[in-house]
């Protein structure tokens, strides 16, 4: 499977990540040359293979739903590169 | 002459707690080889500060007769652990700033313990590489040198294995994901062991593959790995998989005794092109195994060689979801905006300013694997060889194994720079043996055992039962005291 450069940009945007057109080409390579590398998973019969989500099959465990964090509003804005009145400031979303 | 800071763990401990040392003196000690080490690369963040006023603390304890073993030991902490106040980036650009306001389940146990954190360790860009080259802090140096080049310490706990061996510190925490503790104490000959997935907790460690990552001791000797883990696991609340059970006592686990013990070797390790050296050490490794009782069977691991792609699809994809996260709102680097940008430009342009490129192509690998028309193609392939992988692991126990010698890393450290610069699959091939644990969860440990016909560390490594990290510790300390290992690097930074 190789990527070509439209669908490079395709990527690149779905990953939220800018990237210069003339950088499309080498990148679409580079993407190519590991999904080739890839490619060698479909040498092997999974047939009736469960996918495997755990290493250790395991119950996650059950708590109280109650809260046990909280009221420590300053922290949590104290690394934001823009937080005002307690919030966290972005870009205006809707016009 | 040693100086304190040459010391083991072990033999750091004994001194503390008999007095002969002072913590004090001891941390200092470190902090001038520290500061005699820029060369190396290996810290990012010292924290001089911190680490005195912890040793000032650990000796009144030491005083007071109450020291666990990690009471007054300086050790250095991977950038991957977040620390409170102390910087913590995983040498990414897009954390640049980041002070975390908690503190990692790791670095909590050690320090509550008595431990003394002389600062940040350089490690690859979110844990991703072999060579420690993708650091936004610059690339950490490998101390052995064997001719003019500047040889890699491997990664991505590079600034780990780097101060270990420098003795830095006394001991440093790493993370494996793929190889990363193992891969670096093999090339700088030292001890890292990669516990069982669960053993210890990941809260508070910055995410790269979150079913496979797993942080473990980077040690002088396996003594030390074995006292160190035991400070670091253990179940916690704050992390789901953390596995329930009680920790052994690592240390005493260590009888030398391994009689009747049950080795294997496993075919599919004998790569075409292994280099005759690693063939020779491999075969040397079990020879002493042998000699000290144990029973050496060849075994087989049939999916071994879908590990390495298995991974590269599995690691990228939890990767793109976990670097989710980095978007410029809540901490670390934001991109100056232009007019009229909105918030795609901003996270478009912070991600493509803060990540550095191996990392976007990890985030676009697994952003592509887990597209709609490919996850069953490539993830859940993926998902479903790796289940064949542990398998493979599992059947071999069942034969009765009890643990399998095979080698850490194709090759002795290679030249900075001289790897995969331009297909990033050449770097991947460093991890061929070191993954197949991580994707099955198992515990393993890197020993040194001899040098290369150019001078540098070989190590081999040996893989565990689920949750045996104290028998694997065991088999380590017997195939460290037969190798005999004490060969240090010449200084010359």
């Amino acid at each position: 499977m190789s990527i070509d450069i439209e669908t490079a940009r395709r990527v690149a945007k779905l990953a939220r990540i800018r990237v210069a057109p003339e950088d499309l080409p080498e990148l679409a390579g580079q993407l190519s040359g590991i999904l080739t590398f890839m490619e060698q998973l479909n040498e092997v019969d999974v047939t009736g293979i469960e996918p495997m989500t755990s290493v250790t099959p395991q119950r996650l465990k059950r708590r109280a739903d109650v809260v046990t964090d909280g009221n420590i509003q300053a922290q949590v804005l104290k690394n934001a590169p823009d937080a005002r009145e307690g919030f966290f400031a972005v870009p205006k979303v809707v016009e | 002459m040693t100086h304190a800071n040459q010391l083991t763990l072990a033999a750091a401990r004994d001194a503390l707690r008999k007095g002969e040392l002072s913590a004090v003196d001891l941390t200092m000690s470190c902090l001038t080889a520290i500061d005699a080490g820029d060369a190396l690369g290996a810290y990012v963040h010292k924290t001089p500060d911190i680490a005195l006023d912890q040793a000032r603390a650990a000796d009144a304890r030491l005083k007071a007769g109450d020291a666990p073993d990690l009471c007054g030991i300086p050790l250095g902490i991977k950038d991957v652990f977040c620390t409170k106040g102390v910087p913590s980036q995983a040498a990414s650009s897009i954390l640049a700033g980041f002070k975390p306001e908690y503190e990692s389940t790791v670095t909590t146990k050690l320090f509550t313990a008595g431990a003394v954190m002389l600062g940040k360790l350089n490690m690859d860009e979110f844990a991703m590489g072999s060579s420690n080259e993708s650091s936004c802090y610059g690339k950490a140096v490998n101390p052995w040198k064997v001719d003019s080049r500047q040889l890699t310490p491997g990664g991505s706990s590079g600034g780990s294995a780097a101060a270990v061996a420098a003795d830095l510190c006394i001991a440093a925490t790493g993370t494996d994901t793929g190889g990363s503790i193992r891969q670096p104490a093999a090339f700088t000959g030292i001890v890292g062991i990669k516990p069982t997935y669960g053993r210890v907790s990941r809260w508070g460690i910055i995410a790269y593959a979150s079913s496979l990552d797993q942080a473990g001791p980077m040690t002088k000797s396996v003594r030390d790995a074995a006292i160190m883990l035991g400070a670091m696991a253990g179940h916690d609340p704050k992390d789901s998989t953390s596995a329930d059970i009680a920790v052994p006592d690592f240390e005493a686990a260590l009888t030398g005794d391994i009689r009747g013990k049950k080795i294997g070797l496993p075919r599919e390790y004998r790569l075409e092109g292994l280099s005759a050296e690693v063939t020779a050490l491999w075969d040397k490794g079990a020879d002493m195994l042998r000699a000290a009782g144990a029973e050496i069977v060849d075994i087989s691991l049939p999916h071994t060689k879908y590990a390495l792609p298995a991974y590269y699809v599995i690691a990228p994809a939890e990767a793109s979801s976990n670097l989710a996260r980095y978007d410029g709102v809540r901490y670390g680097h934001r991109a100056k905006l232009s007019a009229g940008d909105g918030i795609t430009e901003m996270y478009e342009a912070t991600r493509a300013e803060g990540f550095g490129k191996e990392v976007q192509r990890r985030i676009m690998i697994g952003t592509y694997v887990l597209s709609a028309g490919f996850y069953d193609a490539y993830y859940n392939r993926a998902r479903k060889v790796r289940a064949l992988i542990k398998r493979d692991f599992e059947n071999a126990f069942a034969a009765g194994v009890d643990a399998i010698l095979a080698p850490a890393t194709p090759t002795p450290a290679f030249g900075l720079g001289e790897m995969g610069t331009t297909d990033p699959v050449e770097m991947y091939l460093n991890d061929v043996f070191t993954v197949t644990l991580n994707l099955a969860g198992l515990p393993g440990v890197a020993v040194p055992v001899g040098l290369s016909t150019s001078g540098l560390p070989l190590g081999l490594q040996l893989i565990g039962q689920p949750w045996q990290e104290a028998e694997l510790l065991n088999h380590a300390y017997v195939l460290e005291q037969a190798a005999g290992f004490v060969s240090k690097p010449e200084k010359w930074w």
